[in-house]
């Protein structure tokens, strides 16, 4: 990046906006930022304190996932990001020159979102910065205001904060800390973050070339280029190409990241000729490592401050993405006094699954990237051998999975089964999309109607009748129904799926009605609308059934 | 202990020349090279046997077999 924006930094507040806050968020990366658009989005007024006054030095995350492209739709933020980015949905795996095998990480067509698209932090970060800024007086984002003390009450926060201009407290009903993977809310909070550290050092490098390499996440084993053991390159926007050369545990930071050295590096991938500059480079070791809780009386960890993962499957910011998502309605609901506190710890019991299985899918990849005794080398060397003979081996072969939404299923929101359907989306599945036509005969996306509010998603084929009393179930629960042809159905939005997709990913035949989560998760399935079992997986959704965690596993 | 693995005689009366197999399947090669084939073969029974559940249980009767050393199976 050229120049950086440096923005405006906020002067302690005088009398007239210094009040209670029902929201502050410390940190203003892309997921305290999301977690700021979504609770905005949803009425609530948020104060964001940012330390410093620009967006991110170089890249840093670049892979943001179908899923992470999905909620910020919801936001409002998506299409300026596609529109930025650089969308890929292929990787290729390499072995020196030879391809090992190739795939797909969104084989089927009917889908408003890649699966993934490259765009660097910083301009994640300038995005939905803009997008605040259109949501008016709901978001404030205070620029060089440094959180420097917290203490807890039975019901909020007091934050001590530090200004060019001198400090001031500010007060707020809850506070999400999304200051990253050194928390400085985690440190003063006396919270320990435990997990694995991995000895073996990487190079990151931002190039800027004019290069003919595919739009495709590319990944050597024992590349030609270079004598490590790994190497991965993805195109960003702008003509600026990350390439992440593995390095070995014993590589010295200081010396591989002098530009003399890493342009060595970069031109033995990219050629002579090719005329390359270096923008940023960083050199860096990782761990795996999570809070044991998110939660903390009225501190919840968002993103990093939370959990950290290797870079390998994109799981990082993704996933930090999918906890704003997970964590903002609840607030949203819970400060509208239209579910308990209590729900929040949901928040937990759901993120920290997904926190789980990104760090278990990260560290595999890890040990299958960085083999630490003779009989791992043999294994990991065993399978890239047999991977270009035997498809098998493909499988085995671990060069990053990347990253899936989570589901929540068994946990404790979302209602069970009555009868056990194996079509379909499963109660705590994410939504899946497809392509549908409005009542006016516009052409659109079956996601965009889903998220938000409650939602209850019905089937109804041709007819009107058999549908049952859609309308009017239970207050602030909006009712969208799939048909396939245009029907008028009161208090409902009806949506024609003329190819049938929605009713084939959502299994319809034996499940006529969904009840969809604020997040675009399924809460519950139900073969028939039946007004009361809606209204009971309502109300275990809004964590107003008092229904033990245990109950549901 | 649950019994997926089949642990009684699935040979079929040919054990002499699997196991002559085995051994003829290491000829002339050095000890780095056997443990290569040696990792090379479980990968591809491995794939044989399919179930993590089997998988699970022939590796904890190869690691009890092994005596005291093998005895820290669960935390390896």
């Amino acid at each position: 990046m050229t120049t950086q924006p440096r923005f405006a930094h906020t002067p302690p507040p005088g009398a007239i906006g210094a009040g209670r806050r029902p929201v502050a968020v410390i940190g203003a990366g892309p997921v305290g930022l999301t977690c700021a658009l979504d609770l905005a989005t949803r009425g609530i007024p948020v104060v964001v304190l940012d330390d410093d006054d620009t967006v991110a030095t170089g890249s840093r995350a670049i892979c943001w996932a179908k899923r992470t492209l999905e909620i910020w739709d919801r936001l409002g933020v998506g299409q300026r990001m596609v529109d930025k980015g650089v969308t890929w949905n292929v990787g290729r795996v390499f072995r020196g020159d030879q391809e090992l095998y190739r795939f797909d990480l969104l084989p089927e067509s009917g889908h408003r979102r890649p699966a993934f698209i490259n765009l660097q932090q910083y301009y994640v970060e300038q995005g939905l910065i803009d997008r605040a800024a259109e949501l008016g007086d709901l978001i404030e984002l205070r620029w060089r205001n440094t959180v420097t003390g917290l203490t807890q009450s039975a019901d909020g926060v007091r934050l001590d904060v530090a200004t060019p201009e001198g400090s001031y407290q500010l007060d707020a009903d809850w506070v999400l800390a999304a200051d990253g993977a050194r928390s400085p809310t985690r440190t003063r909070m006396g919270l320990p973050f435990r997990g694995q550290r991995f000895e073996e050092r990487f190079l990151i490098a931002d190039v800027r070339m004019k290069a003919d390499f595919p739009t495709e996440r590319l990944f050597w084993f024992t590349p030609t280029f270079h004598a490590g053991e790994s190497a991965l390159l993805h195109r960003q926007a702008d003509d600026i190409f990350r390439i992440d050369f593995q390095l070995g545990p014993e590589a010295d930071p200081e010396l591989e990241r002098t530009p003399e050295r890493v342009m060595t590096r970069v031109r033995a991938v990219v050629g002579e000729e090719t005329p390359a500059t270096l923008e940023w480079c960083s050199v860096y070791a990782f761990r795996c490592a999570r809070l044991e809780r998110f939660v903390h009386g009225r501190v919840v960890f968002v993103g990093d401050s939370a959990h950290v993962v290797s870079p390998f499957g994109a799981r990082g910011g993704n996933g930090g993405i999918q906890d704003a998502d997970n964590l903002c309605w609840k607030l949203a609901l819970v400060l509208r006094g239209e579910a308990p506190e209590s729900l929040i710890a949901t928040y937990d019991e759901e993120r920290g699954r997904g926190a789980d299985e990104n760090i278990l899918h990260s560290s595999r990849t890890t040990n299958f990237m960085t083999p630490k005794t003779k009989a791992e080398r043999h294994f990991r060397d065993g399978v890239l051998d047999l991977a270009a003979e035997a498809p098998f081996a493909r499988g085995l072969l671990n060069a990053g999975r990347l990253s899936r939404p989570c589901s929540l299923a068994g946990l404790s929101l979302q209602t069970p089964d009555a009868v056990p359907q194996a079509d379909g989306l499963r109660p705590g599945d994410v939504c899946l999309d497809a392509p549908i036509v409005d009542a006016a005969g516009r052409a659109g996306w079956l996601l965009d109607r889903l998220g938000g509010p409650f939602t209850l998603l019905v089937f109804a084929g041709t007819e009107v009748s058999g549908l049952g009393q859609v309308s009017g179930l239970a207050p602030g629960l909006r009712c969208v129904v799939v048909a396939e042809r245009p029907l008028a159905v009161p208090g409902a939005e009806v949506l024609v799926d003329a190819g049938g997709i929605a009713r084939l990913r959502y299994g319809a035949e034996r499940s006529a009605a969904y009840l969809i989560r604020p997040d675009a998760h399924v809460a519950a399935r139900f073969p028939e609308v039946d007004p009361v079992r809606v209204a009971e997986a309502l109300a275990r959704a809004s964590g107003r059934a008092g229904v033990a965690v245990q109950e549901a596993a | 202990m649950s019994a997926l693995l089949n642990r009684e005689d699935g040979f079929a009366g040919q054990a002499d020349a699997v196991y002559e197999s085995l051994i003829r399947a290491h000829h002339a090669l050095s000890d780095e090279d056997s443990a290569a084939l040696n990792a090379r073969l479980v990968l591809i029974l491995a794939h044989e046997i399919g179930d993590p559940a089997v998988l699970a249980e022939a590796i904890a009767l190869a690691r009890r077999s092994l005596g005291p050393v093998g005895a820290d199976a669960a935390h390896a």
